[in-house]
């Protein structure tokens, strides 16, 4: 909608603003060090508002835990925008000043009512219209999420009707207010920067546009295809098919953490060759052809990341890698050199300057200036830019300097695996403080608060279904069936159950979950699976 | 973790903080609940507050603080049951192990441990309803006893002995023994012309009739007509520095919080703890409108509408006279809301404390009415910036509060013609020990220590030392019977007024004992924040031991040596008194040769 993938804002203002709104975000467990940020805000005043269907430990924290279902965040959002229309608290000027389609989306919302979205997100009317007045009347509003918004079929769409409500109300490219999606790893938002996207080079540049390839081909010397790549789920559609039959793998464990996990393996499995690079024999790893050992990359190597800031920072060496693991640019040179191509062993910095040179954002960011300033915030364009704090403050330049940004309304749709009399249960999947993803950098490190893997249900679930505590339970969806033990848990409501991902070899849970993936994105519905759970006899 | 509460426990935290609201607070799960959650942090932030008077209504109710409970009173609150228990442990009138349904504390600090405390513990020795207390506040009354008792109020017990200690655990009925007696003996005699103490056992403590008749009320309607900046103007006038052992002048304290732009508090500090002080206990007991009134004028003065009075646990009868008087003052239109009609509003809450001394550091007190372990914060920023809940904040102690009417009745030249040009006005003081007529005895400034043994009925001749100011204080020698108890004589002299503890002991005491009992207590009472203090108390008190079992290492110079590098580390490295003077008692017992003589 905006043009580059990124968060608007800058942790800083998270401290500052008046209002937060998390929403499908469980930061205080998956985030924590973004969580200090907030929780700096909430000290100093802020109003926090959380949605999710869990009353997590994070919204624990919220003045107001709005516990929607799984799966219904269109729903809300789209109430939450009639509503504000309604009440007249749109921010007339700025739609005026900086956006278009407004109509559009007005009519589009019209249907949701609060007494509608009640019913569908569960969420009593009065506290959908409290956050609606809240956002629209707040000086100053951050709006955050994560992976609830984003692990769903319709994820792309999830995130459209978050993005309309800052439009609406103009809570966005001013300093305080925007747009904040969370991300899940201290350099998620780097590979996106560099070009690890189907269709984008380093700096979300798109492939498509010519001018924009053609001086990746001039520096390179080679045709950059102007067609997109395939993500990650078309990937699998493609072995599927036996188009795609060789994989190389870096530093991803699709063997435990896709969606669907058994026909992931099945397909794997299936490949003529597979190449995995990783710091840890994974389990992908196990299955691979050739395993390539690869240095850490944060006491290993020379390097940037960029954090959910967009801030770029230096990452030095500490320590020679052990073995023969070397570091991933070494490899990378040394595969080219086998393939015919002799790239010689560039330095770190020297691969930097060259995507200085490639990409705009990053123009002004020499290893000098980051050493020194610590870090610095795209877009940085040339050495004397100073990084920039929030984006699209340029929605505010008065006369316009940019083109309008359009509302794209977005339809409710429920999750793709629907409950039904033999599955009634909504499975939801996260994560815990203690571990990351599948286990592979946390698993190898005790901590007090882990033990194996299981599954959570509501109290009042036990007695219905014929749970005890502790006892194993067998749990099944359309695609498996796992056995793990079972846990009553308060924050859940009846009907909702709830499983971390970070112990795959005790407690496989995406041999549950569906792989419906949003077409946009490609990111599977691990959200919302439809289970059922029986007692072990 | 997933221990419940009993119905009755239950009941207890209910009475004090009604039904819960919703299933994520300890009520019934319903339906909505499933969908909407309102507090957070702010919510929990609100209700803070309520965490130590929860666990007292549990404890008071049931007689300990079960898990369950803990559990309960954690969901109420919002806050995570180890932090809970984090508090629930700093107070040692809160029980976190069962025990029986009556429990007696018998003191056996400094003064009663002379005067049969430590006879009473050995004779109810090996019972798990016998608690051996730190000071008790009673020290005219020794051996001081307080009586907990599970589902009734706490009351002390007077002039304890086995027999009626033991009767009182087997359950029999518990009365005030001595109604008219607060331990006033220059009132009792009638002769003396007293000005602080004149209503204390001449008037009905739960009589506002009585109060009146005796002079009471008419400072408040004429400070409501003089208004507060000359009420301050006067108090500035007055000289009146602060009783509670710092001395601070208290118009210039009043000054710099009656300018504050925001909301702003006042503090009463009641938690009247150092070993040998119960002045504020006999003003509370025998004459509690005076408190009232005077924190009324006091809060009128700052332009404060909250005032918060925070009495020691181990107080329960001035707790109840307190309590009496606010209702009755409330209910006469003296406290509340515009009162006597002249829109001011104004309000005191009573929060008792749990048995910490360093409550009585006004930090700790502060962290202690919030919610949390009553440990001393950073200063700055001081009290008058960000003290209760961050708000400024006025803390005064009660001997210094009940000056105010005197001070606006007579006038501030008036008073400060009292006393001497540094140290104007009055001044209670707290005898104990070994003399005739322990008790709380008021003089003018000036009066030298050897004039108040002898108010106090003597004996003079055997005395081999004096324990000054309280255990956070120093021994001083018979050399010293001629100094003016003013704030300038003592800190000429190098001693402390402190809290105004005057307990002389004769010549044939066991020293060794109470410096021992003085380390064990200071060890007790550390709150453990700060590492000088925590480790140094315990420091102390080993070598202390090896001296008394004449086995020191590295000879007895070398415990003398390490005592006073304990005692430096614990006065430098420590962020409150309670560390600054841990030492200090114990330092003068060996400068005096009572102990660690190396002959």
């Amino acid at each position: 909608m905006f043009g580059a993938g990124g968060g608007t804002s800058s942790y800083e203002e998270i401290e500052i603003a008046d209002l937060i709104v998390l929403w499908g975000s469980n930061a205080r467990e998956a985030h924590p060090i973004f969580f200090h940020h907030l929780l700096k805000g909430v000290r100093k005043g802020a109003k926090m508002y959380a949605v999710d269907p869990r009353r997590t430990t994070s919204a624990q924290w919220a003045d107001v835990w709005l516990g929607i279902d799984v799966g219904s965040d269109i729903a809300l959002a789209n109430a939450l925008g009639r509503e504000i229309i309604a009440a007249g608290l749109a921010n007339d000027s700025f739609i005026t000043h900086a956006t278009s389609g407004f109509e559009a989306y007005a009519a589009a919302v019209d249907e949701w009512t609060l007494e509608r979205a009640e019913q569908v997100t569960g969420v009593p009317a009065a506290a959908i219209r409290a956050l609606a007045h809240d956002y629209a009347t707040a000086e100053t509003a951050q709006l955050c999420w994560t992976l609830g918004i984003t692990e769903h079929h319709n994820a792309t769409d999830n995130v459209l009707a978050l993005i309309n409500l800052a439009l609406l109300t103009g809570h966005v490219g001013r300093y305080g207010s925007g747009l904040v999606p969370l991300r899940g790893q201290n350099n998620v938002q780097g590979g996106g920067d560099m070009g690890a996207l189907p269709d984008k080079l380093p700096g979300f540049q798109d492939v498509a546009d010519d001018e924009a390839r053609g001086k990746f081909e001039a520096e390179w010397g080679t045709a950059v295809p102007a067609e997109p790549g395939l993500h990650l789920s078309l990937m699998f559609e493609a072995m599927e098919r036996k188009e795609l039959r060789s994989l190389f793998v870096l530093g991803e464990n699709p063997a435990d953490s896709e969606a669907d996990v058994q026909r992931t393996r099945e397909l794997l499995d299936g490949l003529e060759f597979l190449l995995v690079q990783d710091i840890f024999m994974t389990k992908t790893a196990e299955m691979a052809d050739v395993v390539l050992p690869a240095a850490v990359g944060w006491a290993e190597s020379d390097g940037t990341v960029t954090s959910s800031e967009r801030r770029v920072q230096l990452v030095r060496k500490a320590l020679e890698p052990p073995g023969a693991a070397k570091d991933d640019l070494e490899i990378l040179s040394l595969l080219a050199a086998r393939l015919g191509h002799d790239w010689g062993t560039p330095p770190a910095e020297e691969l930097w300057d060259e995507l200085r040179s490639l990409s705009p954002m990053h123009g002004g960011m020499s290893y000098a200036r980051l050493e020194a300033q610590g870090g610095i915030q795209w877009p940085c364009p040339d050495l004397d830019h100073p990084g920039t704090q929030f984006l699209h403050g340029d929605l505010w330049d008065d006369p316009p300097s940019r083109a309008a940004v359009p509302f794209i309304p977005t339809e409710w749709a429920p999750p793709v695996d629907e409950l039904s009399d033999e599955f009634p249960i909504r499975l939801t999947t996260g994560r815990r403080l203690d571990s990351y993803n599948t286990g592979v950098q946390s698993g190898g490190y005790g901590s007090p608060i882990r033990a194996g893997g299981w599954i959570e249900v509501a109290p009042a679930d036990g007695p219905r279904l014929g749970l005890a505590a502790g006892a194993v339970v067998r749990v099944r969806s359309r695609r498996g069936a796992i056995e793990v033990p079972v846990r009553f848990e308060d924050n859940l409501r009846p009907g909702l159950a709830f499983m971390a991902i970070h112990t795959p070899e005790v407690a496989d849970v995406n041999v549950l979950t569906v792989d419906a993936w949003d077409p946009k994105s490609g990111t599977a519905e691990f959200k919302a699976t439809a289970v059922s759970i029986e007692p072990v006899a | 973790m997933s221990a419940a509460p009993t119905a009755s426990e239950r009941a207890a935290v209910d009475e004090l903080l009604g039904s819960p609201e919703s299933g994520w607070a300890g009520g019934a799960r319903s339906a909505v609940d499933h969908h909407i959650a309102y507090g957070g942090f702010h919510g929990a932030e609100s209700t803070r507050h309520l965490l130590l008077p929860a666990l007292q209504a549990v404890q008071g109710a049931i007689g300990w603080v079960s898990r369950g409970a803990l559990n309960y009173v954690c969901e109420r609150l919002s806050v995570p049951p180890a932090e809970a228990h984090g508090v629930a442990s700093f107070y040692a009138l809160l029980a976190l192990e069962e025990r029986p349904a009556r429990v007696v504390h018998v003191c056996e600090d400094v003064s009663c441990r002379t005067r049969g405390g430590r006879e009473l513990l050995a004779a109810l020795a090996g019972r798990d309803d016998v608690v051996p207390s730190p000071c008790l506040g009673q020290c005219d009354r020794s051996p001081a006893v307080l009586v907990q008792r599970a589902g009734d109020s706490d009351l002390s017990l007077w002039g304890a002995t086995p027999q009626s200690v033991i009767a009182v655990l087997a359950g029999a009925p518990l009365i005030d023994p001595t109604p008219g007696h607060y331990g006033i003996p220059q009132s009792e005699g009638g002769a003396a012309d007293l000005r602080l103490l004149h209503r204390v056992g001449a008037v009905d403590p739960y009589s506002l009739d009585d109060y009146r008749a005796a002079g009471g009320y008419g400072a408040l309607s004429k400070a409501l007509e003089m208004g507060p900046a000359r009420i301050i103007e006067e108090v500035k006038r007055s000289g009146i520095r602060g009783r509670g052992g710092a001395a601070f002048p208290m118009g210039i304290k009043w000054e710099s919080v009656a300018e504050a732009g925001s909301e702003r508090l006042l503090v009463c500090n009641a938690d009247e703890a150092e070993p040998g002080t119960f002045k504020d206990r006999g003003l509370m007991e025998g004459d509690p409108f005076s408190l009232v009134e005077s924190m009324t004028i006091a809060g009128y003065a700052i332009g404060a509408q909250r005032g918060y009075l925070y009495i020691r646990g181990e107080y329960p009868r001035a707790a109840r006279h307190v309590a009496s008087a606010l209702e009755v003052a409330r209910k006469a239109q003296l406290l509340g809301e515009n009162i006597l009609g002249s829109g001011v509003d104004f309000d005191i809450e009573i929060r008792m404390g749990g048995g910490a001394y360093i409550c009585g550091e006004e930090t700790a007190l502060f962290n202690s009415i919030e919610g949390y372990r009553g440990e001393p914060r950073q200063k700055p920023p001081f009290p008058t910036e960000s003290g209760l809940f961050g708000l400024p904040t006025i803390v005064n102690n009660v001997e210094t509060l009940v000056n105010l009417p005197l001070i606006l009745l007579e006038g501030g030249d008036a008073y400060a013609s009292l006393g001497t040009a540094e140290s104007t006005g009055i001044k209670l003081f707290c005898m104990s020990g070994d003399i005739a007529l322990p008790g709380v005895y008021e003089v003018e400034f000036g009066a030298t220590l050897r004039e108040l043994i002898e108010l106090a009925g003597g004996p003079i001749e055997d005395i081999a030392a004096i324990l000054l100011g309280g255990v956070a204080g120093s021994f001083v020698g018979p050399d010293l019977l001629d100094l003016p108890l003013t704030f300038e004589d003592t800190r000429a002299a190098g001693v402390s007024l402190g809290t105004a503890v005057i307990m002389p002991f004769g010549v044939s005491t066991d020293f060794e004992d109470l410096a021992m009992r003085i380390a064990a207590f200071f060890r007790d009472e550390s709150c453990g924040q700060c590492v000088p203090c925590r480790v140094g108390t315990v420091r102390q008190e080993e070598a202390l031991h090896r001296i008394v079992a004449r086995a020191p290492l590295n000879g007895p110079a070398g415990e003398l040596d390490l005592l006073s590098e304990i005692n430096d580390a614990m006065r430098l490295g420590s962020i409150c008194g309670l560390g600054h003077t841990a030492g200090s008692a114990i330092r003068s017992l060996i400068e005096l040769g009572l102990i660690g003589a190396t002959s």
